[in-house]
């Protein structure tokens, strides 16, 4: 059991002829860059916290996945059968079941994906402390496996739609970019909470109020007319009413969203990038407080 | 292409002691403060304490070297291990590491309960900073390595903590970074698959890989690194050939001290379960507990802070070891028979063994304590060389020794019951 002092690597293999990486370690402070380039090279560690996620969340359970259908079809009989009954809640001519599902179904997605990306440190403390990859990963991921239930649930909703005989326009083309909104918001708030709840444990409180209160400030279960044209600018700033205006627009029909809508796609946008620039100045200090 | 793979110039690390006793801040207390003075955030900040765990830390590792790093508990080798491997950063100070990186602080890193042994292999893999492609081509090997044959398929949760361990180190131990950070992870798992992994890992030193490894364990040390650092107090107190600076770390203390204390739960030896309060010697006749006379008996006395629910039953154990490294006995305080079944309760426990006159050998005594709970053997708080004293013997007669001056031998002295008695006045045989 001899030792090997100073004998060098073979060199050999084809990895040794690429160029050697140089990791500096040292003290930064004050704003940094994102490193978006060393997150895309670690993307197959974000699809295994994806399918760990997937693989985990149904276990023990006696109904599976169908859990990811489960919760939005309650919810949708249960509005229907209250909200869904006043008059003026949802537009004319298409049907308020499939109205509200059609908002559930994005609602349940962002939700779930904002209440995953928030808890995604403090669930993680444990190799956060242990091993080094880029943190921004875990909020990523956590977001991955609600993908999977949104499409199941968007099964669900096509069997809806055929009960109701609506078939959507060519506008349909625009649901993934609309999907990809409720994404990027959910990341984006998410990743902020993320971020403060790895020092303050109060988000965890925080999180379940705020989601509940966001619903019911979004046009989830009525729709955005209901809201009094002079108010409608500021309606607009919550990122999610232009998502969920579009992902109905785009599949179910309806009215055609106005220019609001590039208000919500702004303000996503900016969460979404304030989210990174504010997790990535925090996150030296991570492993020290979470 | 330098020859040098890890080079630290200065580094150096703080911590707050405020944050580090309540890690869960307040959000009010921040909003409140910063309402009420909000300007004040420069002098707030002094006002909590400050702890340098690491200070102006250098070194070279040249290529294909193993280093190791020993210290006492705090001295700051899981700090230093830390930055090393990037989980956090210095807060002064710089290194470079030019080669793929890999750190094992843990052993099964990322595992998850709920899942099979099988699936996290493929999980941990990742997080240590595998590709997939060179876990699969590998999974064989690894499973093999762990030794846990049909269970692959049966969630960890349901492993014996053994077979957690093995399955752990056997997914690391095929890692294959250039350089590569191991912390204290051969303290785990039992003699045999220790053994093991010592020769897998004097493997890894053989294929020109560059190696820093924090242990305790001075053999493992002396047998796989060929230089060492000594740390103290943060700062580096020897760098050299692995033998000199063993030996350095062994006389610099094992305490000199006959008392240890500690006044602050978050910082004292331990986990949730059990916290090390205080170890000390104590004299019977109320001498010098630095200094007893071997004919006079001694107390060690150990308290420790428990959170324990009652259904773990955290138990001290001490282990007396002499001046060559010798251990003289190991003792549980289950001995205590009305205590050990006793219903146990969180708070403040006293645990004194009672050492009798006349039963150590004379020659320098020194003392690890350990807290441990059974079943699984889980080790809560250990303090090793915790205290020490000196055993004399006066020479006056009526110790075992008698008044004989010369060499007396053997680890232990106790005095013994004999009986001698006359069985006839003739000789055998001569009539």
């Amino acid at each position: 059991m001899s030792l090997s002092a100073g004998s060098k690597p073979q060199d050999g293999g084809l990895r040794r002829q690429l160029p050697e990486p140089v990791v500096v370690i040292e003290a930064r402070h004050g704003w940094r860059e994102l490193g978006l380039a060393e997150l895309w090279s670690h993307r197959e560690l974000m699809f295994f916290f994806v399918w760990r996620d997937l693989k985990v969340r149904y276990r023990q359970t006696v109904f599976g996945a169908s859990w990811a259908v489960i919760q939005p079809v309650l919810l949708m009989l249960v509005f229907t059968a209250t909200v869904g009954r006043l008059p003026g809640v949802g537009p004319a001519g298409i049907p308020y079941p499939l109205f509200a599902f059609a908002g559930l179904v994005p609602w349940t997605l962002f939700a779930s994906s904002l209440t995953g990306a928030s808890n995604s440190m403090v669930n993680s403390a444990g190799i956060i402390t242990k091993v080094y990859f880029p943190r921004l990963l875990l909020p990523f991921a956590a977001v991955g496996s609600f993908l999977i239930d949104f499409l199941i649930a968007m099964v669900v909703l096509g069997l809806l739609m055929l009960y109701f005989g609506v078939v959507p326009s060519i506008a349909v083309v625009w649901l993934p970019l609309f999907t990809l909104f409720a994404l990027v918001t959910a990341v984006g708030v998410g990743t902020w909470l993320a971020a403060i709840n790895v020092r303050y444990r109060d988000v965890k409180y925080v999180v379940p109020f705020l989601i509940q209160t966001w619903m019911f400030a979004s046009p989830v279960i009525y729709a955005t007319s209901l809201i009094p044209t002079e108010w409608q600018w500021l309606y607009a700033l919550n990122p999610m009413t232009g998502v969920l205006e579009g992902f109905r627009w785009a599949l179910i029909g309806g009215p055609r969203p106005d220019e609001l809508i590039l208000v919500s796609a702004a303000a996503s946008v900016l969460v979404f990038a304030s989210s990174l620039v504010y997790f990535r100045r925090t996150e030296q200090t991570f492993a020290d407080v979470i | 292409m330098t020859n040098i793979a890890i080079q630290a110039t200065g580094l150096s690390k703080r911590y707050t002691i405020g944050v580090q006793r309540d890690p869960y801040g307040r959000l009010t207390e921040v909003l409140w403060s910063s309402l009420t003075s909000p300007f004040n955030r420069k002098r707030a900040k002094q006002h909590r304490d400050e702890f340098w765990a690491l200070r102006d830390v250098s070194f070279d590792v040249p290529r294909g070297s193993v280093m190791g790093i020993i210290g006492r508990n705090g001295a700051g080798k899981s700090t230093l291990l830390k930055i090393l491997s990037r989980i956090t950063e210095p807060t002064l100070g710089r290194a470079e590491l030019r080669g793929r990186v890999g750190s094992l602080l843990e052993v099964g890193t990322g595992f998850h309960p709920e899942l099979s042994g099988r699936e996290n292999v493929l999980l941990s893999g990742a997080i240590l900073g595998m590709k997939r492609t060179e876990i699969v081509r590998k999974f064989d090997e690894i499973v093999a390595f762990a030794d846990i044959g049909q269970f692959i398929d049966t969630p960890v949760k349901r492993y014996s903590s053994g077979m957690q361990v093995r399955l752990g180190f056997a997914v690391a131990a095929f890692l294959e970074p250039e350089i590569l950070f191991i912390d204290e992870v051969l303290a785990v798992g039992d003699a045999e698959f220790q053994k093991k992994c010592l020769g897998k890992m004097s493997e890894i030193g053989e294929s020109g890989r560059t190696i820093v490894f924090v242990s305790h364990s001075m053999p493992a040390i002396l047998r796989l690194c060929n230089r060492a650092i000594l740390l103290d107090h943060g700062g580096v107190v020897v760098d050299g050939p692995t033998l000199e600076v063993v030996r350095r770390y062994l006389e610099s203390g094992p305490g000199r001290t006959s008392s240890r204390e500690w006044t602050d739960p978050a910082s004292a030896p331990g986990d949730d379960v059990a916290r090390l309060k205080s170890v000390r010697v104590v004299s019977a006749d109320g001498g010098p507990p630095e200094e007893i006379d071997i004919r006079r008996p001694i107390d060690i006395e150990v308290e420790y802070w428990t959170k324990a629910p009652g259904d773990l039953r955290p138990s001290v154990n001490l282990h007396f070891y002499n001046d060559e490294g010798v251990c003289l006995f190991i003792n549980n305080d289950w001995n205590d028979r009305q205590w050990w079944s006793a219903s146990r309760r969180p708070g403040l426990v006293r645990a004194v063994c009672h050492i009798p006159g006349n039963f150590l050998a004379e020659g320098r005594v020194v003392v690890t304590a350990v807290v441990s709970t059974y079943n699984p053997t889980i080790v809560h708080a250990i303090e090793r060389e915790a205290v020490a004293f000196v055993v004399v013997d006066r020479t006056e007669g009526d110790g075992v020794r008698g008044v004989l001056a010369n060499e007396f031998p053997g680890v232990v002295r106790p005095m013994l019951d004999w009986h001698v008695e006359q069985v006839s006045e003739t000789v055998a045989g001569r009539g």
